[in-house]
């Protein structure tokens, strides 16, 4: 995608706020980087309000539907479709803040999930008791997310010092290393066997691997990392992100430090595909080396880019075709040639559309477009 | 950086390699010796693979992740033709040229008609990875297929210090020499050389000088390609062939690549015999933590020397 590609991907949330003028401290932007939608400055109280008028009908209806779901579904389209799309979209949301605001495509996304996934399986409980430590699973999840979160840091940190193309061999030359260490590696990782049994827990009366409970967990985190990278989109750190992935050289000549700036968004990213790796593990009950193999490492790209990352939403749309085509491919090709069937619909989508599936609803929409939307406009007027 | 911590840094890694050094020579002389053969001839093979990567990338700003995909099709399109005709010679020149003409194909057909889209090429190969990779379990199955070189290049040398060492491993060195030789000479004393240094530096420039650029770049990709090819059938008699090695041998491209410097062919060779090298090192002296070896080289040139040791600065 070229950088004329990108730009024309931002003008829906950053252009507007870019032409506002910011002209507060440049060392703001990093201190929220961190900062949760709920824990930011009072001056985020209109944005929510504005927000909330910006409810339509579409909205509550849309939430309704993903909530009502797994009761109208049977448990096999709850969790297997429903649980895991949402668990995989949210690791795949995180690729799409990176590549999408940053301008950074980390082929290493998998690897941080799959670090917090092993992080919950050795420090929880599991069927291989000399390593599992079977601490609480709150505290398990909590280093898992503090581990997975510093890694990603870490590999922002090295990946970060070149730029563009570089970035994808270093972030996959990452994410195969940690896959053959944890192959090898009987001590920690327990080599090619992995862990098994790793279970989600049971809190108030509720076993969270149950598909209805495991389904609204994952839906849960799903829109919550939604709101997150919506929020932060629109937030000084956003803007300034957009601003160093259209053109590093004048962010650093406006003061603005593009290299920390870099690492924090590999940070929030990484933060977020912890969370999802921690569903991932609780959605298996398992974690091995093939968790975070290569298929695994390109499958998060496949998806960012099948769903479009012009929008975070484009990764849960991504994530829902991907989980459907794993599943019933088999009953159009061969049980064996899944592979083959993604790999062609990947093809298909970078030659044909760049922009993934949602370029294909925008394309759409402006076809279908004209008269269509001026009689939209003028109708609401009217009422 | 200024001198004296320039130095204080090649003493910070020289001290504990050399004391490692001698460490193992008294240790275990024979492992160590043989050690350091496995990884120099290990070397070698990484350096066949890598040299098209680097160059593909140097010209095309190209990433072939399908790279290693290549040396697999190349390694199987290789045996089928070595079982047929019973000539491992025959076995190495397709294996070449298939992979050089899919290579020719891709470049033509589908990377030229987005040129300058770093990105979009990169995910194009990775899609190609993915079906070839499939299309190829398809065919050839699980199995492990190893090839039947001439007797003349197959088994013992005598050697001092190792007693025996197999002699395919030590062909495996020269080879990657001579063709390390041969694409300096072509990359140097050719004119078609000339055209793909000119076009490694300023693109723009070469074309605007009258040059067909497009058959440049076809040309180019054919070579990088039917290097990784060649590769896959004279590495997949040194080990074997079998699903998967297409990732372990992209897996290699990649770091030696980031290690030796991007578009360096030097840096290349380079970078091969420091991965090779410490590959074979790891899984003799660290065997569960042998891939950890690789990645600290990595993370450290990254560190000091993002663009690797030989690479110039985008």
């Amino acid at each position: 995608m070229s950088a004329a590609q990108w730009r024309k991907a931002m003008n829906f949330s950053g252009a507007r706020d870019w032409s506002g003028g910011r002209v507060t401290a440049p060392a703001t932007p990093l201190r929220r980087a961190g900062a949760a939608p709920e824990a930011a400055p009072s001056t985020a109280m209109p944005s929510v309000a504005a927000a909330l008028g910006s409810i339509r009908l579409r909205h509550v209806v849309v939430l309704a539907a993903v909530l009502i779901y797994p009761w109208v579904a049977t448990p096999f389209f709850a969790f297997q479709i429903g649980g895991q799309s949402l668990a995989l979209g949210l690791i795949a949301l995180s690729l799409t803040f990176l590549a999408g605001y940053g301008g950074m495509v980390s082929l290493a996304q998998m690897t941080v999930a799959g670090i917090a996934g092993y992080m919950v399986a050795i420090f929880g409980a599991s069927s291989v008791d000399q390593i599992s430590l079977g601490w609480p699973w709150w505290l398990a999840v909590l280093i898992a997310l503090v581990a997975a979160t510093l890694v990603a840091t870490f590999i922002g940190w090295l990946s970060v010092r070149t730029e563009g193309i570089y970035t994808i061999m270093i972030t996959l030359a990452i994410g195969m290393a940690f896959f053959y260490l944890a192959q090898q590696n009987y001590a920690v990782f327990n080599g090619f066997q992995g862990f098994q049994k790793v279970a989600a827990p049971v809190l108030f009366g509720i076993d969270w691997h149950d598909a209805i409970p495991f389904y609204h967990l994952a839906l849960f985190w799903a829109l919550a990392g939604y709101f997150f990278v919506k929020y932060l989109a629109r937030a000084p750190f956003g803007i300034a992100l957009q601003g160093v992935r259209d053109n590093a050289r004048r962010m650093s000549a406006l003061g603005y430090n593009v290299t920390r700036l870099r690492i924090a968004a590999y940070a929030v990213a990484g933060f977020i595909a912890a969370i999802g790796g921690v569903l991932m593990v609780w959605y298996n009950a398992l974690i091995t080396p093939g968790s975070v193999g290569t298929s695994w490492l390109i499958n998060i790209l496949i998806i960012a880019v099948l769903g479009g990352m012009r929008h975070p939403i484009g990764a849960f749309i991504g994530a829902i075709v991907f989980v459907l085509l794993q599943n019933f491919a088999i009953d159009l090709v061969d049980r064996e040639r899944f592979n083959l069937v993604i790999g062609l619909v990947f093809l298909v989508i970078v030659l044909f559309s760049p922009d993934g599936l949602l370029g294909w609803w925008a394309h759409l929409r402006r076809w279908s477009g004209g008269a269509g939307r001026q009689a939209r406009l003028t109708g609401r007027k009217s009422t | 950086m200024t001198f004296s911590t320039t130095w204080l840094w090649r003493l910070v890694i020289a001290v504990p390699l050399a004391v490692f050094v001698v460490w193992a020579l008294v240790d275990n002389a024979r492992l160590f010796v043989v050690t350091t053969m496995n990884g120099i001839t290990l070397a070698a093979l990484y350096f066949l693979v890598a040299s098209g990567f680097t160059l593909v990338f140097g010209l095309l700003r190209n990433v072939n992740l399908a790279h290693g995909s290549l040396y697999l099709l190349g390694a199987y399109v290789g045996w089928v033709v070595g079982d047929h005709t019973g000539s491992w010679f025959l076995a190495v020149a397709t294996g070449f040229a298939s992979a050089a003409l899919v290579g020719l194909v891709l470049q033509t057909a589908v990377f030229r008609f987005m040129q300058g889209q770093d990105l979009r090429q990169t995910m194009v190969t990775i899609g190609l990875s993915i079906v070839l990779a499939d299309i190829m379990l398809w065919i050839f199955g699980g199995e492990i297929y190893q090839f039947d070189p001439p007797s003349a290049i197959y088994g013992g040398t005598p050697l001092p210090i190792v007693t025996r060492y197999p002699t395919y491993r030590l062909v495996l060195l020269a080879t990657a020499i001579v063709i390390g030789v041969a694409l300096w000479f072509f990359l140097n004393r050719t004119r078609v050389g000339m055209m793909i240094r000119a076009g490694v530096d300023d693109r723009g420039m070469l074309a605007a000088s009258g040059v067909n650029v497009q058959m440049v770049f076809a040309i180019t990709f054919a070579i990088g390609a039917g290097l990784a090819g060649f590769a896959g059938v004279v590495g997949g008699t040194a080990l074997s062939i079998a699903p998967g090695e297409d990732t372990r041998y992209l897996l290699a491209s990649l770091v030696v690549v980031i290690v030796g410097g991007m578009g360096s062919v030097v840096g290349a060779a380079l970078g091969a015999l420091l991965i090779g090298v410490a590959e074979q090192m790891g899984l003799a002296y660290l065997p569960h933590y042998g891939i950890v070896v690789t990645f600290v080289i990595m993370a450290l040139v990254l560190a000091f020397r993002p663009q690797g040791i030989l690479g110039r600065p985008s």
